[in-house]
């Protein structure tokens, strides 16, 4: 039982990453209907800048207390940037052109960031500072540790704050306006290329803190890492319904229980052929038993909620 | 609009004088490994020989991506399925992983192995294409980039507790190619010319990709050509015309995973060894890229993409290396991550300045560049 409720916590917390990474997605797809393939990578390069200032600041002796927050706002910014920078270079030129085009860009945007990070920081994992004091909790059995908390806690602040932007601003009632109409948006006046700058700042922006709390939970960072959890993030998005935001947060929090509690089970359910070696090819088949069962996803695409 | 016949005919009667050409292109692509034996030495005609299963699987890709319009990018996925079926077939692994089935090894003719490669990539084709394909193209884009990479999963974790792919040490001893009873694997004596190994493979490998260009010459021209490229263009549209859009898209990905099932066949039977490391989202990507930058839909093109590509990485470890030794005194960026950035630039300026690609095709230019008023900046134009 102890071991059930350990892969739950697991799963919850490591759904609640996949989630703010699928609100990226989903936020982009729902205004552009694009897949914005590099957003696994801003993911990657947020963890990374993260601990490169934060490794720096640490070396001045600048206190963990002041350097902590200062190295997540200096990634979140640093992803920003690059998240509008992507959207300026590679889809605004390309806004009406054929569905292949900016497909093919996003990929190559993909594979150019994927492969910077490498010549920057190098093709080795690197060790993440530990933060906090690490202490285990026993919840009934089960351990969960500090960082874990605070992963889940934050994560579930951060989509409430999005949320409330999305729904009681100015901006979010504009970033409604452009997902359901461009045209007619642009015709009520609102600016349509800053909104979808917008959008894709504040996507990025939430990769930037996902990608700090999965190096932080694991303990590392690497150059690789932007993939798989781009990949799994998408699927998370799609299986809550994509354009949709409760979704992508549902769908987040659903894949990593499953994976967990796939990981954990896959061994004694298959009298020991498949292993947790296979964790990462659930999130795969969930994408395809979605595609096929229900591809709308859970919740639907439903356009006034799309933002 | 003007009545003015569009040029994508050409003139169907070749001159005297382009005939000669093509026949001394011909007798010119004969000599290629001699020649490049005499200039530039030994080791190239085998760099030659693996160019060519790269534009045969860019032809392969050329059929999804460019002809169909679907983006593929987990394609070397059916190579590597194909590679794996000739390795299980053709060595002694299954002999030493199940000594009591198959206790004198499996040793299937090239002739069996090669259709049953292309059959089972197809398979896993249609396994993956058909429950995407009915859905938006993006999906397929993604099922397929997940898909590489699972398969490699199993690659390397199929090896436990029965032992099917030998995991990440992959599979070696696999048998080479023998054509007719002529083993490729030892120099051959024709008429007098010695013909080592790799001058044995490159004839193999240049019949097949002439098999593969003609092959897509006339499906592009076929009934089922057209409508994929009808599909390419408006879906809605294709579909209105009576076309049965997802049974030809489904055709048009199995296809391509056919041809890439076959070269991966190719390619087991040539290296003599597989691994899951062969085929990683880095050689989907520069599949891609041939198809990309040479001209999706444009045979020449994809041709000319997949030779340069192919030579790349060789005039990167010749050129790049020197150069950054004799500017900075040591390597700061090696080889191999140079190119797949070069990659990722390519796919992204492509796109965005050329994207119908540096030999594009007639109909592709029309539908994707720039040359004539674009009817997409129309007001009644709704996005997506």
């Amino acid at each position: 039982m102890d071991i059930l409720l350990q892969q739950i916590i697991n799963g919850l917390v490591q759904g609640s990453v996949y989630a703010l990474v699928a609100l990226g997605y989903t936020m982009v797809y729902g205004i552009l209907g694009l897949i914005n393939f590099a957003h696994g990578e801003v993911v990657m390069i947020g963890a990374m800048l993260a601990l490169s200032s934060l490794t720096a600041l640490l070396g001045w002796g600048v206190p963990l207390l002041l350097a902590l927050p200062a190295s997540v706002v200096l990634a979140m910014l640093g992803c920003m940037v690059l998240g509008y920078g992507i959207e300026r270079i590679a889809y605004r030129p390309l806004r009406h052109a054929p569905r292949l085009a900016p497909l093919i860009t996003a990929i190559g945007v993909s594979i150019v960031l994927q492969n910077l990070a490498m010549m920057i920081w190098g093709r080795e994992y690197h060790a993440f500072p530990q933060l906090i004091a690490n202490t285990p909790h026993n919840i009934g059995g089960a351990i969960i540790n500090n960082i874990q908390i605070i992963i889940f806690i934050l994560a579930l602040a951060i989509m409430a704050g999005l949320m409330t932007i999305v729904h009681r601003t100015r901006l979010g009632r504009a970033m409604r306006a452009v997902a359901e109409d461009q045209h007619a948006a642009q015709l009520m006046g609102v600016d349509i290329n800053r909104v979808i700058s917008i959008t894709f700042m504040l996507g990025s922006g939430l990769a930037a803190i996902a990608g700090i709390m999965v190096s932080a939970n694991y303990g590392l960072a690497y150059y690789y890492m932007g993939f798989i959890l781009g990949l799994k993030a998408f699927t998370a998005a799609v299986l809550g319904g994509i354009g949709n935001l409760r979704g992508a947060m549902l769908g987040g929090l659903l894949l990593g229980l499953i994976e967990s509690l796939g990981a954990g089970y896959i061994g004694d359910l298959t009298g020991g052929f498949f292993g947790s070696n296979y964790q990462d090819v659930f999130a795969f088949f969930v994408l395809i038993a979605v595609l096929v069962f229900r591809p709308s996803g859970l919740l639907g695409e439903r356009l006034a909620e799309r933002a | 609009m003007s009545l003015k016949i569009p040029k994508c005919f050409p003139k169907m009667k070749p001159n005297s004088k382009s005939k000669l050409l093509l026949i001394a292109f011909g007798i010119a692509l004969l000599l290629l490994p001699f020649i490049t034996d005499a200039l530039l030495g030994r080791g190239w005609v085998r760099i030659v020989d693996f160019a060519m299963l790269y534009i045969m699987l860019a032809l392969g890709l050329n059929i999804v991506v460019g002809y169909a319009g679907l983006l593929d990018l987990g394609y070397i996925a059916f190579f590597a399925v194909g590679a794996y079926c000739y390795a299980l077939t053709n060595s002694p692994h299954l002999a030493q992983a199940f000594p009591v089935v198959f206790h004198l090894g499996v040793h299937l003719p090239f002739w069996i192995v090669l259709p049953m490669a292309a059959l089972i990539a197809g398979g896993f084709g249609v396994l993956l294409g058909a429950p995407t394909l009915r859905l938006r193209g993006d999906y397929l884009a993604i099922v397929t980039l997940g898909f590489g990479e699972i398969i490699r999963i199993f690659l390397n974790n199929l090896d436990a507790p029965i032992n099917l792919t030998n995991g990440p040490q992959g599979i070696s001893f696999i048998d080479p190619i023998s054509v007719m009873g002529v083993s490729l694997n030892k120099t051959q004596h024709f008429l007098g010319i010695a013909f080592p190994s790799v001058h044995l493979y490159f004839y193999l490998f240049l019949a097949f990709t002439a098999l593969v260009i003609f092959v897509s010459q006339r499906l592009e021209r076929s009934r089922i050509g057209r409508a994929w490229m009808a599909i390419r263009e408006d879906e809605v549209a294709a579909s209105a015309m009576g076309i049965n859009t997802r049974n030809l898209k489904l055709l048009a990905f199995a296809m391509g995973a056919m041809f890439g099932g076959a070269s991966g066949a190719l390619f087991a039977g040539f290296q003599g060894f597989v691994s899951p490391e062969s085929f990683s989202l880095t050689e989907s990507i520069m599949v891609l890229c041939m198809v990309v930058l040479g001209g999706m839909g444009n045979i020449a093109g994809v041709v000319l993409g997949g030779v340069l590509l192919a030579l790349l990485p060789e005039v990167l470890r010749n050129i790049v290396v020197p150069l950054q030794q004799s500017l900075f005194g040591r390597t700061l960026i090696d080889p191999n991550s140079l190119r797949m950035l070069l990659f990722g630039t390519a796919l992204i300026v492509m796109m965005l300045y050329r994207p119908a690609g540096l030999l594009p095709s007639r109909l592709r230019r029309r539908e994707l560049g720039g040359d004539e008023p674009a009817a997409e900046e129309s007001v009644y134009d709704v996005t997506h």
